[in-house]
């Protein structure tokens, strides 16, 4: 079996599952935040249940339109909070200690080695560098998932993606995935597991894996999954004190598909509007200028990827005319960022830097574009009206690339200032 | 079920920020969620959809975000069925979990042309296109989706696990 059969197997309670196969399997957590909870909230309700399944295995981040962007946002977020202090639900986050939901949930151990985690947000993948199963799910799964502790799942086939030779300077997780999803597209492995390995993920340190399995929805796949190892564990350890189940693919085990990846000739990669699979090497971008960049969100607002941005924007200044918006993805990264004094050397570059949220992301607040503006972002997705007007751009790319467009006042590497 | 309607017509990936922009997702009112619907790709189509319509797509079809609010306001919209070459897996739960009718059929999708009239029979398996005169069978649902249509989506379906039906 692959990892993902193996998983969903154990939590299934069965010796063996197939692909294809429907099983109902036990959660170990649930998630939802302040734009997915209300919906998922009164689905709760309709159905009759009066209380979550188990109050440790529930989390709600309100991290999308927050601090409040609106009364309504304001409203909704009021919800959500008041359901989790009337359900007793432990794991509750929205201002201090909070954060953007797929960066805190990691980091505060709430998901190890072996986990089921279904999340009502897509980007729920992420956790898959865990070794953990996780994917997305709409509000009323999530909604059942609380009421009942389980989900039932079409096991799905898995494609090995391998990563070999060695990484190039500024070369990083968003590249390789970007680089991926512009070879297979953004239906490549619908309805699939993309299980990353090869000696570039092995020597990958986590916000890496992270990063690369938060985008494997971009793909269309169910799951992304990196089987757990030393450097795993040893991330995973002093932050649960539950017992992590590393599992890995038995070595017989057939694919549907292998895409193998050599990262010799990889270059920073850029992916062009509407859909991430427009990507090119960063030599082939032409000229881009851009009023706005953005460096965040769940797939890269990590303290590594603030120190990448950090390391390009050293000593020099943010271009006249362009909005360079940082926001550290949570409350503990601004922390620590503070007291690296990336968050002085940011501001000091004539970047703004936000309190953690998801905010110009999905297009919601802190950084919306206007018709006719252009970002480039360290975000997942640039689909038509992603940050704002549908008549505005984003191209995505990874934290050094972002940093130095926002220098240069057009898409470049950090080579080229 | 059975449903009669106009179609309307899109190509691949649409994804759900286009059915539901994030602007209006400080609501979860079906109905002022319905009255944005397809905004950012199809501008007109608040306007022209009418109560049974049908929607036609190419590949992946409800890509991206995870939001609810995206069948949701199809449904709201009063369209009847989703024709599509297929469906992101997300969105494909969703219409399920909240009673939207679904169908993949690559043949249909790509044949079908936009503002011809087409009913579509979930119990028969067939889409007829009144204005070509062409059929097209397609796969009923198995399994988990089946017996999710049957029970009339997630929602009673807990309730009666919870033994509150
Ligand atoms: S940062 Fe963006 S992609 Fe990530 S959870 Fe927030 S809105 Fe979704």
């Amino acid at each position: 079996m692959t990892i993902t059969e193996k998983l969903l197997a154990r939590a299934a309670g069965r010796d063996q599952v197939r692909p294809g196969e429907f099983v109902s399997c036990a959660l170990d957590l649930v998630l939802a935040n302040d734009v997915t909870a209300p919906i998922a909230i009164d689905e709760f309700r309709r159905m009759g249940a009066e209380s979550v399944f188990d109050t440790g295995k529930v989390a709600l981040v309100c991290d999308h339109g927050t601090p409040n962007m609106n009364i309504q946002a304001a409203t909704q977020t009021r919800k959500v909070r008041d359901f989790a202090r009337e359900m007793g639900v432990v794991h509750y986050f929205e201002a201090d200690d909070s954060g953007i939901e797929h960066i805190i949930l990691p980091d505060k151990g709430l998901v190890i080695p072996g986990d089921v985690v279904i999340g009502a947000d897509s980007h729920t993948c992420t956790y898959g560098a865990l070794g953990a199963f996780a994917t997305g799910v709409g509000s009323t799964d999530a909604a059942a998932g609380m009421a009942l502790g389980e989900c039932w799942f079409r096991v799905p086939e898995s494609i090995e993606v391998i990563y070999t030779g060695t990484l190039r300077p500024w070369v990083s997780g968003k590249d390789l995935i970007l680089r991926l999803i512009g070879e297979i597209g953004v239906a490549g492995a619908r309805y699939r597991a993309l299980e990353f390995k090869g000696p570039i993920i092995d020597n990958l340190p986590m916000a890496g894996r992270f990063t690369i399995c938060n985008m494997a929805i971009e793909a269309g796949a169910k799951n992304g999954i990196i089987a757990p190892d030393a450097t795993t564990l040893a991330w995973v350890a002093g932050r649960s004190d539950r017992e992590p189940v590393a599992l890995a693919s038995d070595p017989d085990v057939s694919y549907v598909q292998t895409v193998e990846i050599d990262c010799a000739d990889l270059e920073p990669q850029v992916a062009f509007p509407h859909l991430p699979e427009n990507t090119k090497g960063i030599s082939e971008v032409g000229e881009v200028a851009i009023d706005q960049a953005v460096i965040g969100a769940c797939t890269n607002g990590r303290l590594e990827d603030l120190r990448e941005a950090a390391k390009v924007l050293k000593g020099r200044h943010v271009a006249e005319g362009v909005r360079c918006i940082v926001i550290p993805g949570s409350h503990a990264i601004h922390l620590q960022a503070t007291r690296e004094g990336l968050v002085e050397l940011f501001l000091e570059a004539g970047c703004l830097v936000s309190t953690p949220t998801c905010g110009p992301c999905l297009g919601m607040h802190m950084g919306v574009l206007a018709e006719g503006e252009r970002a480039i972002a360290t975000t997942n997705r640039n689909f038509v009206g992603r940050m704002g007007h549908p008549g505005s751009e984003v191209y995505l790319a990874g934290p050094a690339v972002t940093a130095a467009s926002a220098v240069a006042g057009r898409i470049a590497g950090p080579d080229e200032l | 079920m059975k449903a009669t309607g106009t179609v309307h017509k899109y190509g691949d990936h649409v994804d759900t920020d286009a059915i539901i922009a994030a602007r209006y997702l400080t609501t979860t009112d079906p109905d002022e969620l319905a009255g944005h619907c397809m905004q950012d790709i199809d501008e007109g189509f608040v306007a022209r959809v009418k109560p049974g319509d049908i929607m036609v797509a190419g590949e992946n079809f409800g890509c991206g975000s995870s939001r609810e609010h995206a069948p949701i306001a199809i449904k709201a919209a009063g369209v009847s069925a989703v024709i599509a070459a297929n469906f992101a897996r997300i969105f494909y739960r969703n219409a399920l979990n909240i009673g939207l009718p679904i169908i993949e059929s690559a043949e249909a999708a790509a044949r079908i042309n936009a503002s011809d009239e087409v009913t579509v029979d979930t119990e028969a398996g067939i889409i007829v296109d009144h204005t070509t005169g062409e059929q097209f069978a397609f796969q009923p649902l198995t399994d988990v989706a089946a017996e999710l249509v049957a029970a009339g989506g997630l929602v009673p379906m807990v309730k009666e696990r919870l033994g509150k039906a």
